[in-house]
């Protein structure tokens, strides 16, 4: 048995840089921005020693574009922003949703709109995660709470771009992205890593975006697979076109490669919630207010619980159906004014909803949590 | 005079372009009358004279009516997002440094909503071949003025005359850091095939601006009478080579832009320093 590895004390975004090492990514490329600014640091001290690139782009989209250019040469590709740098990755995004190109965007949440608050922390971007980029299109994000979590979570993310062929968003907050914790790495094997399928077909054969596939698998630029991308509604082969039917069945295999898959994508963490008659529906930081006081209502004899996402998008209905079912109330607390409780109210069928919500660049405090709980007793 | 059929398609077409054509990918989108084919077939020339691989040649365009360039190719081919053609390519390159990779734009993708990009690309130096197709006018979205629209041209958003000065293309690659500069039209198309091939045999940034008139919008609205009396005015008659402007007088100089290889100097490449710094510092200070 291997022996048991040392406790290292690691911020939040030290903690993404190792967990995108672990996951095999070669390819940094990106722009500095408040607070991820770490990520950018560490990828750039660490992947030019084992013969991956870095690379600090003119802006937020070269940055993304960079990355996505990295990842079509198969190299696992990692970017990272917050706040504004987010809204300018956005018409990239669309395009890695569309191109179905592999990538991992963290987006580190800041106070907003605008330039807003740059060392303040938020959970504002929770919409712009799914609904930011122009057109329908699959968001898969997940939502990590702790610093071990962020390395693990960041591990999962890259996972889920490589096998579902789409960017996947890690997304938290700053309070998570700069708080230090004591975390383990993981031992090369411990956590399940995900390389892209292999294209094994002879290259007159091989079509990038093949209907008879789910997720067709993509091969690397340059290795004799000439084919064409675009940002443009194409056929199997990459070229554009203009047929309705074509373009139906495109737009719709990209969803469905997602949507197939739920079970696989989603991920919860339950506390509580057996016997539980008042729930609280938290990510990130807040979640870790919400645990404290849930916990809190337990020992004032509230039986009291709380779900909390690690996968934001899709946003997992099932589990808050399901809880809604149970519980007198759900309570969203989020440092928003209302966007993930716009998802609880839509798949809750009986339970009532209340959101709790703070803008003053300030964390949600247990206290907050607890009062709305008490509010239902 | 009757030429032997044989014999005369072999003097027409010298050059087996089909070897570079994707079958069943043409007729192109472009007008008729545009240089844009011409300019497709003096990059096919160069890149043949390179001899390389086409499994090692990536072609990466943005958004315009030469960014469809890539479809008809058969390379590893991008056509990406308005302006990013520049960056997606850097990603591509210093992935893969091995690779030949060549961006196709337009004056509006490179210099206007890829502005930005374009001058960070010359100033890294990375080995990239940039071609300008400037046609002075957005011919994709109906014939808006762009960044290097002459003063007083007439296009849809500039009905009594453009009132924004022009870019120059090549003093802004130039000052911006790129290390070949070069200008070549439509017209002169042996001469563009040859500037071409220089610009890829250069290593570091290459940018080759390339006028390149657009008769069904610029040509209309400016009052030319016929493509070709477009393309003799703009790019004949509006160009002066570089090698010839020291010997002409004055007067047949002025208001022309420069043709040929106008800037050409060593400075170390992007990917080269990169493999050099993981050689010598990075993995070095990790023993």
């Amino acid at each position: 048995m291997a022996e048991k590895q040392k406790k290292r004390l690691m911020q939040g975004n030290e903690a993404c840089v190792e967990g995108a090492l672990y996951a095999g990514c070669k390819f940094y490329a990106g722009y500095p921005i408040t607070p991820s600014t770490e990520i950018a640091e560490g990828m750039s001290v660490r992947l030019p020693k084992i013969g991956g690139k870095f690379i600090q782009m003119e802006d937020e989209i070269g940055g993304i574009a960079a990355a996505i250019g990295g990842s079509l040469a198969g190299l696992k590709s990692l970017t990272a922003t917050s706040g504004p740098g987010f809204s300018l990755k956005q018409e990239c995004l669309g395009y890695a949703c569309l191109a179905e190109i592999p990538l991992v965007i963290v987006n580190v949440m800041r106070g907003g709109p605008s330039t807003g608050y740059p060392t303040g922390p938020s959970q504002a971007d929770i919409m712009q995660a799914k609904w930011g980029t122009h057109g329908d299109h699959p968001a898969i994000a997940v939502t990590p709470a702790y610093v071990q979590e962020i390395l693990t979570e960041t591990v999962r993310a890259f996972n889920l771009a490589e096998k579902y062929r789409t960017p996947v968003i890690v997304l938290y907050d700053e309070i998570v992205g700069h708080m230090r914790e004591p975390i383990t790495i993981p031992a090369p094997g411990e956590l399940a890593v995900v390389d892209r399928e292999k294209v094994t077909c002879k290259p007159d054969e091989y079509f990038p975006y093949d209907e008879r596939f789910e997720i067709p698998p993509l091969a690397p630029f340059g290795t004799g697979y000439r084919f064409h991308v675009t940002g443009l509604n194409h056929k199997k082969d990459g070229f554009p076109t203009n047929d309705s039917k074509q373009i139906g069945e495109g737009n719709m295999r990209i969803m469905r490669k997602i949507d197939n898959h739920l079970d696989e994508i989603w991920k919860n963490e339950e506390i509580g919630l057996e016997d539980a008659e008042i729930a609280v529906v938290a990510i990130g930081s807040t979640a870790r207010s919400a645990r404290y006081a849930v916990n809190e209502a337990r020992s004032m004899g509230i039986k009291a619980g709380l779900l909390r996402p690690l996968t934001l998008w899709p946003f997992p209905d099932k589990a808050v159906t399901e809880l809604s079912k149970r519980v007198k109330a759900i309570i969203v607390p989020e440092m928003n004014l209302g966007q993930m409780v716009l998802e609880v109210q839509r798949c809750s069928k009986k339970a009532e909803v209340l959101g709790v919500h703070r803008v003053d660049g300030e964390p949600i405090n247990p206290g907050q949590i607890i009062e709305a709980i008490k509010s239902f007793k | 005079m009757s030429v032997p059929a044989e014999k005369k398609e072999k003097i027409s077409v010298p050059f087996d372009y089909n070897k570079y054509l994707r079958p069943g990918k043409l007729p192109h989108i472009w007008c008729p009358g545009c240089g844009h084919g011409i300019v497709l077939k003096a990059m096919l020339r160069a890149i043949d004279k390179l001899g390389i691989d086409k499994d090692n040649v990536c072609v990466v365009s943005g958004i315009g009516c030469s960014s469809r360039t890539p479809g008809y190719v058969d390379f590893n081919t991008l056509h990406t997002l308005h302006g990013r053609a520049l960056s997606f390519a850097t990603g591509i390159k210093l992935a893969r440094p091995d690779m030949k990779v060549i961006v196709v734009t337009g004056d509006g993708d490179a210099l206007a909503i890829g502005g930005n990009h374009f001058i960070h690309t010359c100033r890294r130096n990375i080995d990239i071949t940039a071609l300008v197709f400037t046609n002075a006018i957005y011919g994709m979205t109906g014939g808006q003025y762009s960044p290097t629209t002459p003063l007083e041209s007439i296009a849809t958003t500039s009905r009594y005359g453009n009132i924004e000065p022009p870019f120059d293309t090549c003093e802004m690659a130039k000052a911006a850091g790129a290390t070949f500069v070069a200008r070549g039209t439509a017209y002169h198309t042996l001469e563009l095939e040859k500037t071409i091939y220089e610009a890829l045999m250069h290593k570091g940034t290459s940018v080759v601006d390339i006028i390149d008139a657009c008769p069904t919008y610029f040509g209309r609205m400016n009052k030319y009478k016929s493509a070709t009396h477009m393309m003799e005015a703009m790019e004949k008659d509006g160009t002066v080579s570089v090698k010839q402007v020291d010997k002409l007088p004055p007067e047949k100089v002025a208001g022309k832009m420069l043709r040929g290889v106008l800037h050409k100097i060593d400075r170390p490449e992007y990917c080269e320093q990169y493999a050099l710094l993981v050689q010598e510092k990075a993995q070095a200070k990790s023993k």
